[in-house]
């Protein structure tokens, strides 16, 4: 099973972003972001990479700014 | 000197707190006590929940639709310096009233030193603002209104949607400082046409000290916004640059943490009782209290007179009596804390005409019973009679 991450400007929308994935029921966990996508200190979403249009629907409804969605693969 | 206590400055510091608030505080540091948005770890991760959390409860107390424009820091003197300093340049004009605080008045006769005009309408003797001055104050080149929400001397309403609705008329910022209402009045930035707000967490919030901010209104850009502080903000780290982005524009540096992990609790606590209930009772003690002082002989009650109109905040004197000597008697007689003097707020007490003796000021909270402020009255009573 394929993972991606989505990444956001500051750690606010990050929790945002993960409380209402929570919410939905999608399997989401914050982890710090990956070295080759951003030298970011700080943390992104990681999720299922088929359910990626969902939470993006999800975040988009909300208004929560995505910096970048990225496959783990 | 007495044992029990009688905690009746409020508009200082709100005492007690819930205890919830104070459990919150003890398992943020035993449990979390992670740096938020800084790491990737849980406890980091944790403790950004936090602060989220504490961040989406102003945010929804105020009527903030995204919580990202409630930006964190010390106390209400912060974001008024902020609203303040970070909005206005050399030749633009300001407009307030004579009862503010000095949070408000030191840094507007700084930045007037720097170049920007200020205009102070003049209150009431009762510290009541006419929206109208505001209205004839305005020129060509005003920029922002900034007016206290409820006063900290004796706390009289100031009509914030009136002038809500005439800044936004004229396309002027308008900046509220709720540090003695937020909590116990019901605040709506949207529907009062509030741009800027400051509150402090400490107060009716029921939080610690050294929690505060300013909620910035959808209406306002913040590209315009130079905030206060530059630094580490755990997001675009290999830049250095500031974030141009809220809340992280102005947030730098580790926050307080802890203590929003108790204001998140305080705004539960006030939630769970309701603002409507907190605001009557909170009436209730007022008018009682301005009632059995106006029964008292000798005694002078400054302000609107009519809990209607203000907030649980009262200041009086005694005939013949320093408000120094009577305010310190309470304390060692009867346990009855209060705060004398001038309270941060030279230009209200001129307004009011008690300048530059200052006033007894007895501030209550939701805390506060009937049976204190009886007892209260009683203890004043005897003094009264005693004499200075």
């Amino acid at each position: 099973m394929s993972l991606g991450v989505i990444l956001f400007a500051s750690t606010h929308f990050a929790i945002r972003a993960e409380k209402l994935a929570k919410e939905k029921g999608f399997a989401v966990k914050l982890i710090p972001v990956p070295r080759h996508l951003s030298s970011d200190c700080g943390v992104c979403l990681r999720f299922s990479w088929e359910q990626k249009g969902e939470i993006e629907d999800t975040l988009n409804q909300a208004r929560v700014q995505m910096e970048g969605i990225y496959c783990l693969d | 000197m007495s044992e029990t206590i009688i905690y009746l400055d409020n508009a200082a510091t709100s005492h007690p707190k819930p205890e919830s608030v104070i459990q919150a505080m003890v398992a943020f540091m035993r449990e979390v006590g992670g740096n938020a948005g800084r790491s990737g770890h849980r406890l980091s991760i944790e403790a950004g929940r936090v602060v989220f959390e504490a961040r989406e409860k102003v945010a929804a107390l105020f009527g903030v639709r995204d919580s990202s424009r409630v930006v964190f820091g010390q106390n209400a003197t912060e974001a008024i310096n902020l609203g303040l300093k970070g909005f206005l340049h050399r030749g633009d004009h300001v407009i307030t009233s004579s009862m503010e605080h000095n949070s408000v008045m030191r840094p507007l006769r700084a930045l007037e030193r720097e170049g920007i005009e200020l205009t102070v309408v003049p209150c009431s003797r009762e510290g009541f603002l006419d929206p109208e001055k505001i209205q004839e104050a305005i020129r060509k080149n005003s920029r922002l209104v900034v007016l206290n929400h409820g006063s900290n001397v004796v706390g009289t309403l100031l009509p914030i949607s009136e002038v809500g609705g005439i800044c936004r008329n004229h396309g002027i910022l308008f900046m509220a400082d709720a540090a003695q209402t937020a909590g116990v009045i019901p605040i709506d930035m949207d529907k009062e046409k509030i741009d800027l707000l400051a509150f402090t967490g400490h107060k009716a919030l029921f939080g610690p000290q050294g929690t505060g901010g300013l909620a910035i209104g959808r209406k306002v850009d913040e590209k315009t916004l130079q905030p206060l502080k530059r630094g580490g903000t755990g997001s675009r780290s290999e830049l250095e640059e500031q974030p141009d982005f809220l809340p992280d524009l102005c947030e730098s540096g580790t926050p307080n943490a802890v203590g929003l992990a108790g204001l998140r609790a305080g705004l539960d606590f006030i939630l769970g009782v309701g603002i409507e209930k907190i605001r009557d009772h909170e009436r209730k003690l007022t008018a009682r209290l301005i009632q059995g002082l106006l029964e008292i002989p000798g005694a002078i009650v400054y302000g609107s007179g009519d809990a209607e109109k203000q907030c649980a905040t009262v200041s009086f004197n005694l005939k013949n009596w320093a408000p120094s000597d009577l305010s310190f008697r309470l304390d060692e007689e009867f346990g009855i804390l209060t705060r004398v003097g001038l309270h941060c707020a030279p230009s209200a007490h001129r307004t009011i005409g008690t300048f530059p003796d200052g006033t007894v000021r007895v501030s209550m909270s939701y805390l506060n019973t009937e049976d204190e402020i009886a007892q209260t009255l009683q203890a004043i009573k005897t003094l009264a009679r005693k004499g200075a």
